[in-house]
């Protein structure tokens, strides 16, 4: 199993786009904060960065590379060796392979020029994210039937999470306004990593306007370690339950 | 180094009166008896120690010098010092554990109807006021501490608290944990210079009605809010730092129904919200800096005339917020971070006028559950839109002239 992963994560570390994809990571960080000496302006830019390239570019690829490697799995198959744990391993070394592009991306020069505590929350943000959606790929992949279809659902689901939930929640809030809506608003938030890292990272920069204004429920919650506790919880669970389902699939899936 | 320091006092003063005694007392003997035996001018040195003495007044202008700080204590239950004549000079005393009453306002220094005071280098621990000024003139407060630890607003009372005065001067105090750090209400003329005003309940520094006053080079640091001044005129705040007000109602500054004002080179950094105007007219907003906060301004429909131009805006989280439509202050030649737009002759003025409201803080202020969305992708696109083609925003709140480099304050 270890040397199935360690195959993919040396594969993947080869690869052009996974090379390509640290590039632009790095040269946008290493721009958005040597640009100008706003250094939280930079880390905010970095954090919109992060939040839209991570998912859609994780998603996308993982999903894609999965179906490319289709007869390789098909391969490992006929030998005696688990299901689950050749899909577990590819899972591993393709979200450690991301991971390690987007440390390297964004880490590295995060390191470099704004060695601060929010910065290791942006690197662990981007990282869960990457480990998030390879899991969001992976179950996209044993659930569509063709490559196409495949890449199709990915565009979707990473869109949906980066910019659709947020217009529905906008919506939600519009609409329900007249209502104590606050509980509701902190638990769907729940429903979407991208939201959850941001808010994640927003309590390290922004804590001012979070606390000052928006509702008790929210300076209560958001406010305090909770509120950091319960991002990272949800974004544990959001790693594990697409993993689990896919494997889950995977084992009854007729290839 | 204490005597040495008496002996120059008593070189100072021998050719000031040279009629004038020195009367020594001691924790043996009544403060109230000496003062009573004194003629004008004479001086009391007051040896160390622990007086618990109380409701002590002085009734002829004499100057009272504690050695080492000799400890007067209310025990909890009484005021300690009044003062009802004038030209009294006290120093260097230590005045502690005023009671709490209901019905007195309980003070560690009570001057009553006096003028040319002084109080100097005197510390006040654990009072209910420290310094309670009433229809007084000319007196000076300066080098004192004054430190309590209230934790709510109905308990507690205020630092220096000055009522119906005129002509004081507030300087170099240290003040801390009391409901307002200063107060002044109905007081004109004076002056509060180089205070430190921290952990106070309430503001660091309150106005009621007080005209024609300033305060400059104090800081002010973790209060319920900064400085509250309201219904007041012509009050100028210069080279002043807020710092540090977080919360559901904090302020740097709260500015209700003011008029004629000046706020200069104050420097306003991690406060919720730096300057909030309410009502007010005139004020001419120039050469602060805002780093750091939640709202740099926030500027209601109610305020008219108002100038706010020269200052520098820089990692807020929002600029500027308004409760309107309606806008009739000036903005201009201000530096803001968040400026987008391009400067083509070089001259140092951008070409396309900054508005400084987004139209996220306009929809927060709207619906304050929306915050939760604040930096998300969809927020930042709203934002440009907003920007190109302004239809919630309120247009007249504009910089038709924003700096491209910052001032250099």
């Amino acid at each position: 199993m270890l040397t199935v992963s360690k195959y993919v994560f040396l594969d993947l570390l080869k690869n052009r786009s996974i090379l390509v994809y640290t590039l632009v990571l790095a040269v946008l960080s290493f721009t958005l904060l040597g640009l100008d000496g706003n250094s939280a302006k930079g880390l905010l830019s970095l954090l919109n960065i992060t939040l839209l390239f991570v998912p859609v570019i994780t998603t996308l690829f993982s999903a894609i590379y999965f179906f490319n490697s289709l007869e390789f799995i098909e391969l490992l198959l006929s030998q005696p060796v688990k299901r689950t744990g050749i899909l577990l391993s590819e899972y591993a070394g393709m979200a450690l392979s991301l991971s390690a592009a987007f440390v390297a991306g964004v880490g590295v020069p995060l390191m470099i020029l704004l060695p601060v505590g929010a910065s290791f929350v942006l690197i662990l943000c981007g990282v869960m994210l990457t480990f998030v959606f390879t899991s969001i790929g992976l179950l996209i992949f044993v659930l569509s039937r063709d490559k196409t279809r495949g890449i199709g659902a990915a565009i979707i689901v990473s869109l949906f999470f980066t910019l659709l939930f947020d217009g529905l929640m906008m919506a939600f809030i519009f609409a329900f306004s007249e209502y104590p809506i606050d509980k509701a608003v902190v638990a769907m938030i729940g429903l979407n990593p991208v939201d959850l890292a941001r808010i994640l990272m927003l309590l390290q920069l922004d804590v001012a306007v979070l606390m000052g204004y928006s509702g008790a429920l929210f300076k209560e919650f958001l406010g305090s370690s909770s509120g950091s506790i319960f991002a990272v919880g949800c974004m544990l669970i959001w790693i594990v339950a697409p993993l689990l389902l896919a494997l889950r699939i995977f084992k009854k899936k007729d290839l | 180094m204490t005597s040495i320091r008496t002996i120059l006092l008593f070189l100072l003063l021998v050719p000031a009166g040279l009629s004038a005694a020195v009367i020594r007392t001691g924790p043996g003997s009544l403060l109230q008896h000496a003062l009573d035996r004194a003629q004008p001018g004479d001086t009391i040195l007051v040896a160390p120690g622990l007086y618990k003495q109380h409701e002590i007044v002085v009734r002829t202008p004499v100057t009272i010098i504690g050695e080492n700080y000799p400890v007067f204590d209310g025990e909890n239950k009484y005021q300690i010092l009044i003062v009802s004549a004038d030209k009294v000079n006290i120093q260097g005393i230590t005045v502690q554990n005023t009671g709490r009453s209901s019905m007195v306002d309980m003070a560690g220094i009570r001057l009553q109807n006096v003028s040319r005071v002084t109080v100097s280098n005197c510390r006040v621990l654990n009072t209910t006021y420290g310094v309670y000024l009433q229809g007084s003139r000319f007196c000076v407060i300066e080098n004192n501490e004054i430190r309590s630890s209230a934790t709510d607003e109905l308990q507690a009372g205020n630092g220096v608290h000055a009522w119906k005065s005129d002509s004081l001067l507030i300087r170099n105090n240290k003040i801390s944990g009391h409901r307002d750090g200063i107060y002044f209400e109905f007081v004109t003329g004076s002056a509060i210079i180089g205070n430190i005003s921290t952990n106070n309940v309430r503001y660091g520094l309150h106005f009621m009605f007080s005209h024609n006053d300033g305060y400059s080079r104090n800081i002010f640091r973790h209060n319920g809010a900064g400085v509250a001044v309201m219904y007041s005129k012509k009050v100028v705040m210069t080279g002043n730092t807020f710092g540090e007000h977080w919360g559901d109602a904090s302020y740097g500054i709260l500015l209700k129904d003011i008029s004629d004002s000046r706020i200069e080179h104050n420097n306003f950094a991690h406060n919720t919200i730096g300057i909030f105007m309410e009502g007010s007219n005139r004020i001419h907003v120039l050469r602060n800096t805002f780093n750091a906060n939640g709202w740099a301004m926030r500027v209601q429909a109610s305020c008219e005339g108002n100038t706010i131009e020269t200052n520098n805006f820089t990692e807020n989280s929002f600029d500027v917020a308004t409760n309107g439509t309606l806008m009739l202050n000036t903005w201009r030649d201000n530096y803001w971070d968040k400026y987008e737009g391009y400067d083509l002759n070089r001259d140092g003025t951008g070409d396309v006028p900054y508005h400084p409201v987004s139209v996220y803080s306009i929809l927060s202020e709207r619906i304050p559950s929306t915050m939760i969305l604040y930096r998300s992708f969809l927020t930042n696109i709203i934002d440009q839109a907003e920007k190109i083609m302004p239809s919630i925003i309120p247009d007249q709140l504009r910089d038709d002239s924003p700096k491209t480099k910052k001032w250099k304050l």
